[in-house]
């Protein structure tokens, strides 16, 4: 087995055991909402649950998960990962800071949800944990850049594959991102949650949370579009549609993604409308390419049914390789996205937004993105992956046949209900909704009881996964170790293609940080230059 | 490069498409006034009993003849606990929390607004009859599922305009 397969293997182990355990989270929180009695159900078992559930699978399971996609990516680019000792202090780095955060979680002195807003004052191992994640992440991203740059010295006037000029894409995105949190985790949080400062202003927290918050978003979607346009079409059978076009779709999430945290943030006093309405203007913008996305991924997977026999107008829907759950969670993911993408314009919509600020819609919307397009994606590529990778063949493959199938019927029944309980003004991250008996909370009752029977499916196939995973890794049948294959594209030009200015991501880059200073400068400034009154902390739970 | 034709066509459709989405929020907020609530305003969050906005929570009528509302928010209550409105009239709210962040929200209407500790929150809707609640919709705490308070909405000819403000100073001086 190659040395970095290793370390790539490393970052799975974590990114499934913290999956596994988030899940069993989730199951709790669903039964809760629906004011069914558990076993060790209390409010203050509730909240820390969604913090631990939400710390995990947003923050834990997908970072390790795309830092071992980012290293494998690099290490079919050049046949060897940059630095890979460096590497492994990374990591380890990662894991002291998960298993600080998770501490701290878990023995109740975070109960404070993963979007930490102060002034709830969490314990500082919370906060240095995170950061030490954070921190760790910078040197893959580092790792991942040198790896990008090796690749274009080596193959001259031709550019690098499609899925490291994505993940490339990426760990600039991230780097740019994590700015606005890492400035709200050092000046702000550790110095106060350890006493040395005594207030902080939350509405700036909140905002540097939220630059970092919403590209956030694209770092869990960008390495699932590098699996649905470099990895998906020709495991389908056929071929990707253009990719030129890709190309360029990956720079401009680099270019978009960052200057649009205010649409998070159309509730807060404190930001002037003008600011959020450019905001909202940026917003706009970022769903140009994800809709891109989503014609170039269909028509590839058009050409995969076809080339499969698949004939009429949806005849190669049903001739796609169904029981290949790579594929198959794809297509889920895919089709939940859809239904995800048009929530969240209205969520982006800022005046519609007062109707479905902070109520469930939220959640619900949010886990058919990272919830499913992301989460389900990378379920899908593991199946992919970790056999290669881990030279073993996969286990259990009827459990990994029937995974996707579980989480798209459970998304279907948590989050549609979901969305129509939060039209009807559930409040979300609540313990309980019955309001005391209030009348206007009795028509949310049906629809919770629903959402929780989907949260069971959705316990049931992230067991699955997890099963499949672990038996995979510790008894699957030794095998060769198999390189990624990455697809091909429909018709490539005589000789290949050629370098051009989408392929230059430092100039974009660059424009980037350009954009930043114009959505955020003055109104940060402004904030700053107001009299205000910061907060001291509180523990609430 | 190379653009298919299916693909050119695909993305000036969504190029439209995106343009008529911002081409109609602009709309509505720059001819319309419709806006979230973006009110720029600070105080100290150890002084808002001090202050003669919150000093006495509920409904008032100033001297224009238009209706404020003040709310102070604390874990795990909403100040005032219960309040009546007239009906179809424009009604201003003003919000501010002496501990954590909290969210006001009118169950099913389009009245909400983050209540961040330090600043002022504001904004304006009217409402239909009816029985209300009013809930806290961003997490505070142990106590977050129980923050509720109810808002009565009568028709205009029946509302009894305030004589004295609706007072709640003796909570207020309690919770000081
Ligand atoms: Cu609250």
């Amino acid at each position: 087995m190659p040395r970095a397969n290793r370390l790539i293997l490393a970052h799975i182990w974590v990114a499934v055991l913290a999956f596994g355990v988030a899940a069993a989270m989730a199951v709790m929180q669903a039964l809760s909402r629906a004011n069914l009695e558990v076993p060790y159900r209390s409010a203050r078992m509730y909240y820390m649950s969604v913090t631990a559930h939400g710390v995990l699978m947003a923050l834990v399971f997908t970072t390790f998960f795309i830092m071992a996609l980012g290293y494998a990516v690099a290490q079919r680019e050049n046949g060897e990962i940059r630095w890979l000792r460096f590497g492994w202090i990374m990591y380890g780095i990662a894991v002291t800071g998960t298993v600080m955060a998770a501490w701290a979680i878990l023995t109740f002195r975070a109960s404070v949800l993963y979007t930490f807003y102060p002034p709830l004052q969490a314990h500082p191992a919370f906060y240095i944990g995170l950061t030490l994640v954070v921190v760790a992440s910078w040197g893959w991203c580092a790792s991942i850049i040198a790896s990008w740059r090796e690749s274009r010295r080596r193959r001259g006037e031709s550019p690098v594959s499609l899925a490291m000029h994505g993940t490339t894409a990426n760990a600039m995105l991230w780097l740019l991102a994590t700015i606005g949190v890492a400035s709200e985790m050092l000046f702000q949080l550790i110095p106060w949650s350890l006493g040395w400062v005594k207030t902080v202003d939350p509405l700036l927290a909140r905002t540097l949370f939220w630059f970092f918050g919403h590209p956030l978003v694209y770092f869990w979607l960008l390495p699932a579009y590098v699996i649905w346009y470099a990895l998906v079409p020709r495991e389908a059978g056929g071929k990707l549609f253009s990719e030129p076009l890709a190309r360029v779709t990956f720079s401009l999430f680099l270019i978009l993604s960052t200057p649009v945290g205010f649409h998070h943030q159309y509730q807060d006093p404190g930001i002037p409308a003008a600011w959020k309405l450019f905001h909202t203007f940026n917003t706009m913008a970022i769903s140009f390419p994800s809709l891109v996305t989503a014609f170039t991924v269909v028509a590839s997977l058009e050409v995969a049914g076809r080339l499969r026999g698949g004939k009429g107008l949806f005849g190669w829907i049903r001739a796609l390789p169904w029981g290949n759950p790579v594929v198959s969670s794809v297509l889920f993911a895919g089709l939940l996205f859809m239904v995800g993408g048009f929530g969240g314009a209205i969520n982006a919509a800022y005046v519609l937004n007062s109707v479905v600020h902070n109520t469930a819609w939220i959640p619900a919307h949010f886990h058919l993105t990272v919830g499913s397009a992301a989460a389900l994606t990378f379920m899908g590529a593991c199946y992919y992956l970790v056999p290669r990778i881990a030279g073993r063949e996969l286990e259990l493959g009827l459990l990994a046949k029937v995974q996707p199938f579980l989480w798209f019927l459970g998304m279907v029944l948590f989050s549609f209900t979901g969305h129509i309980a939060g039209l009807m003004g559930l409040p979300r991250r609540v313990f309980a909704t019955d309001y005391a008996g209030a009348p206007q909370a009795e028509m949310w009752h049906t629809l919770t009881s629903v959402s929780a029977l989907g949260g069971i499916v959705l316990f049931a196939s992230a067991g699955c996964f997890v099963v499949v995973m672990i038996a995979t890794l510790l008894t699957g049948k030794r095998t060769a170790v198999v390189p990624i294959e990455w697809a091909e594209p429909l018709s490539p030009p005589a000789g290949g293609f050629r370098k051009g200015i989408w392929d230059r991501l430092e100039l974009w880059f660059v424009v980037a940080v350009v954009l930043v200073i114009l959505a955020y400068a003055v109104p940060v400034y402004d904030l700053m230059h107001l009299t205000r009154y910061g907060s001291p902390g509180f523990k609430p739970f | 490069m190379k653009i298919d034709l299916y693909e050119r066509v695909w993305m000036w459709g969504v190029g439209v498409m995106l343009a008529l989405f911002f081409g109609s929020l602009a709309n509505a907020s720059i001819r319309h006034g419709f806006h979230p609530p973006s009110h720029v305003e600070t105080i100290d969050p150890k002084k808002v009993f001090q202050n003669p906005l919150f000093s006495r929570q509920g409904v008032t009528v100033d001297a224009g003849g238009a209706v404020h509302v003040s709310v102070v928010g604390m874990m795990f209550a909403w100040l005032p606990g219960e309040m009546v409105l007239p009906a179809e009239t424009p009604v201003t709210f003003h919000m501010t929390t002496v501990d954590v962040i909290h969210g006001f929200q009118i169950v099913r209407t389009n009245g909400q607004s983050m209540v961040i500790p330090g600043y002022v929150s504001q904004f304006t809707t009217s409402f239909k009859p009816g029985d209300y609640l009013i809930a806290c919709n961003e997490y505070c705490g142990v106590g977050h599922h129980t923050m509720a308070s109810k808002l009565k909405v009568v028709p205009k000819g029946s509302w009894q305009q305030p004589g004295a403000l609706t007072s709640t100073a003796g909570v207020a001086d309690a919770a000081r």
